[in-house]
């Protein structure tokens, strides 16, 4: 009272503020959802190489996607019996990622599958795709340059910018067919365009996009111009004209490199079936599936192993129980037998289901103060009497344990998941509050104490929390300023409220 | 600060009406804000608070003697040879926990205050306990202290069942605010602690005569076991009795402290045991809030300087019970509550 209170309220401040940020952070950054069964958008692409192997050494090497923009990529599998695998990722040639796969010899009818997965994720942005092509410089003479100077010309005066430019200039070339019959007796209508667009000053490229159907199978890729204004691009059918819709185009070959070469093999087919899945959120950050953290502000438990994962899923929930036992125990003002007891009885009931953990523990709560009422007539020193407690508790384990599997009920097994040196003091002061208070104190503790376990066991059992705790590592530090706050509450406990009851009848 | 206006919204607010105190707010506004942590030993542990009692020339029970270690347990034969009665505490004990009170012995066997037989053996594994810290505070090694048993005065013998009856009085940096006497009865086994089923009567500071009495949160008449009216309770040398818990609150230095005090049958007031968090069914007791005396003694910005005499003058005039001075028969609506 009489020291400011300014630093805790900053403190407390700090701490709200931060919390809130990182959460925030992480829910804008990552996309990971408020709820645990949100589901996102997931496209399964398998790419099928078919080919007829001539019995010598084999070399197939497929372009394959990465993650770009409107998709990310979150997993991707081969089957490929007997052939070696590789992903090369060569920047350097501009070939981007490619799966190599190599066997010494092969005869016959093959099949190779890739499978990718892409979530669709409309803040993703891929490094590669977004990359401008550097402008080569076209050198053109004879017809050629004159009707290709006609054309650009004509749709320079009707157009405003880069992509406005590259529409018409295929309406231009659908329009004077003639002119264009004799470009593409050269080279195909897509170089032209591209070799126009860079005349032009405008960084273009011919890509290889899928178009994404749900259930569709043998699709081929088709080729679309990608056009670049700054930073953006834009996706144009050659022949249309229109622009392209980037939220289920697909690009699958973006280096102007070949889609698929082999070695070693004659009549390959390569085709593409592709399904779209529902999968929840909190599965894929289970699986790792989710895209994870890149760098130190992402921080996240999700950059650990996932051995680690399974273990802190645990400990971060114990600021949950903690809190809950402040609450109770200062704003409610229940009485537990051992502070945060109730919190590692909650933990146990996690482990063991809520019915097996009650059954357990109130078994070996009794048997064991039973055991502890012939202890105490033996005149024994308190920490032998308590380590002789811990050993019947382990004691009773084990039989309880043994007894339950030979029996059939294989979830007696998971009696161990109690704490034992808990339990152990559990049973040692319910014992001694048996003889002081009798056995009614004895019941309103336990009774409490287990009230509390179980509050708390059912908050912290809660999918939505698990998914909370687990992924917002903020949240942390609310907990932090909601305990702090509580530890600094002067009003009443509501079982006060009880307690001067009499006093309230009176002058009221 | 927040709290406060908050407290005014809920159901909270009768209680803040009427001044409760409540176990938050004493826990921070009061315990730790004006009890320092390093003193709490001198009121924790009964040996240092009697050797400090000693020193300051306050009465306290007679020291019969004090085993501190285990291979001393032996010895407690001989220490309680020849005396008729006596009583066992830990040093550290807190809430009435582990005190033995033997108040007969014949033929080597030991008689509780509740009749109930203890032989030597028994006595012996109490100590123990007591030393295996059992009952001490935080679990901590402690040392069992033996002292002379208290024999009630006269005059509150047939207010109490078995034990012996205490006085309890808050006293806050330095000023008496509220006190109750505590009744053993037969619920409580002759322990004279509230929540273990004693009865509670509410003193006026100003005259020393009951205000009220409950026993487990409830308003009572007349004590449970002897049937005497309880509002015919008036405490005989009341204002030494408040000299006293003044005296006892200076010398430790606490500044929110529990004084629970004795009247013995020939040695007159003395000290019993201190207690640094002192409870507060008190204000039930006294059918009161402490807050509102409690900020009263706030108000004075810095420990006035004013001498044991002065403060017991200036709680008797401003702290007096509307109850209890009207002296006419008690006016109780018992039970009966009309909002």
């Amino acid at each position: 009272m009489k020291t400011g209170r300014g630093p805790f309220y900053l403190l407390v401040t700090l701490l709200l503020i931060t919390g809130s940020l990182l959460t925030a952070y992480r829910y804008a950054m990552f996309d990971v959802p408020w709820m645990p069964g949100e589901k996102r958008q997931i496209w399964s692409v398998e790419a099928q190489v078919d080919f007829i192997a001539l019995g010598e050494p084999v070399k197939v090497s497929l372009a394959i996607p990465d993650s770009q923009p409107g998709f990310e990529r979150v997993g991707e599998r081969t089957a490929s019996p007997g052939y070696g695998l590789a992903f090369v990722e060569n920047n350097e040639n501009n070939h981007g990622r490619r799966a190599e796969w190599s066997i010494r010899e092969a005869q016959g009818r093959q099949t190779l599958y890739y499978q990718v997965e892409m979530l669709v994720d409309p803040d993703a942005a891929g490094a590669e795709t977004a990359v401008e092509p550097p402008i080569s410089r076209v050198r053109l003479d004879g017809p050629h340059a004159t009707v290709v100077n006609l054309i650009l010309e004509r749709a320079r005066e009707r157009s405003a910018d880069p992509y406005t430019l590259t529409r018409e200039l295929i309406h231009e070339f659908n329009r004077q067919s003639q002119s264009a019959s004799l470009l593409t007796q050269m080279k195909p209508r897509g170089a032209w365009l591209v070799d126009m667009l860079h005349m032009a000053g405008i960084p273009a490229r011919e890509v290889q996009a899928l178009n994404l159907e749900d259930g569709r199978r043998r699709q081929q890729v088709v080729n679309l111009l990608q056009v670049f204004e700054g930073e953006n691009y834009q996706l144009f059918d050659m022949h249309s004209g229109k622009p392209g819709k980037q939220t289920n185009q697909l690009l699958w070959e973006y280096y102007s490199a070949p889609l698929l070469d082999i070695v070693g093999g004659r009549n390959s087919r390569l085709s593409f079936s592709m399904i779209e899945q529902e999968v929840p959120v909190n599965r894929m950050l289970e699986e790792g599936t989710f895209p994870a953290a890149q760098n130190l502000l992402d921080f996240s438990i999700h950059s650990l192993p996932l051995s680690e994962q399974a273990l802190f899923k645990g400990i971060l929930l114990i600021p949950v129980g903690v809190l809950i036992v402040s609450l109770l125990r200062i704003i409610v003002g229940v009485r537990t037998s051992g502070t945060f007891m109730p919190v590692l009885i909650a933990m146990a009931f996690i482990q063991t289901s809520l019915l097996t953990g009650l059954v357990g523990f109130i078994l070996i709560v009794a048997a064991g103060l039973m055991i502890r009422s012939y202890l105490s007539r033996l005149n024994l020193l308190l920490v032998a009497r308590i380590s002789a407690v811990i050993i019947s508790v382990i004691i009773m384990i084990a039989a309880f344990s043994v007894l339950s599997y030979q029996l059939g009920l294989t979830e007696g097994l998971k009696i161990t998941f109690f704490p034992m040196i808990i339990l152990a003091w559990t049973i040692e002061r319910m014992s001694i509050l048996w003889e002081e208070e009798g056995p009614k104190e004895v019941l309103t503790q336990g009774g409490g104490s287990l009230m509390v376990a179980l509050f708390a066991y059912l908050v912290m059992s809660n999918d939505v929390v698990r998914h909370l705790t687990f992924n917002f590592l903020g949240l942390q530090f609310l907990f932090m300023a909601l305990v702090l706050l509580i530890g600094n509450y002067t009003g009443y406990r509501l079982l006060e409220l009880r307690r001067f009851q009499p006093m309230l009848g009176e002058r009221a | 600060m927040a709290w406060h206006r908050l407290m005014r919204l809920l159901p909270f607010r009768r209680l803040s009406e009427q001044g409760v105190l409540g176990m938050n707010r004493r826990n921070i506004s009061y315990i730790s804000s004006y009890n320092p942590r390093e003193l709490y030993p001198l009121v924790d542990d009964k040996l240092k608070t009697k050797r400090l009692a000693l020193h300051h020339g306050v009465t306290t029970p007679e020291l019969l003697g004090v085993i501190e270690y285990q291979h001393d347990v032996t010895r407690v034969g001989t220490l309680v040879e020849g005396l008729d009665n006596f009583c066992i505490k830990p040093a550290k004990g807190s809430g009435g926990k582990g005190i033995l009170v033997v108040s007969r012995v014949e033929d080597g066997v030991f008689y509780r205050s509740n009749g109930q037989e203890l032989s030597l053996r028994d006595l012996k594994r109490h100590v123990s306990n007591i030393l295996a810290g059992l009952f001490s505070l935080s679990g901590s090694p402690d040392v069992a202290v033996f002292e002379a048993l208290i024999e009630a005065d006269d005059s509150l013998r047939d207010y109490s069942f078995e034990g012996v009856p205490d006085v309890r009085i808050i006293v806050f940096r330095g000023f008496p605010v509220m006190a109750m006497m505590r009744l053993s009865c037969a619920v409580s086994h002759g322990k004279a602690n509230l929540h273990q089923g004693a009865v509670g009567v509410g003193i006026d500071i100003a005259s020393g005569a009951a205000v009220r009495a409950v026993q487990r949160n409830k308003l009572v008449l007349s004590h449970p076991d002897t049937g005497k009216d309880l509002q015919s309770l008036r405490i005989p040398q009341w204002p030494t009795l408040l000299d006293l818990s003044c005296a006892c609150a200076d010398m430790t230095g606490l500044g929110y402290l529990g004084v629970d005090l004795v009247l013995d049958r020939r040695r007159g007031p003395m000290l019993l045991e201190l207690n640094a968090r002192p409870g507060l069914t008190i204000q039930l007791a006294n059918g009161a809030g402490l807050l509102p005396r409690l900020r009263r003694i706030e108000a004075f910005t810095q420990v006035p300087q004013m001498t044991i005499a002065q403060r017991v003058a200036y709680v008797r005039k401003h702290f007096a019970s509307v109850d209890a001075q009207r002296n006419s028969p008690p006016q109780f609506v018992p039970e009966k509550c009309s909002g």
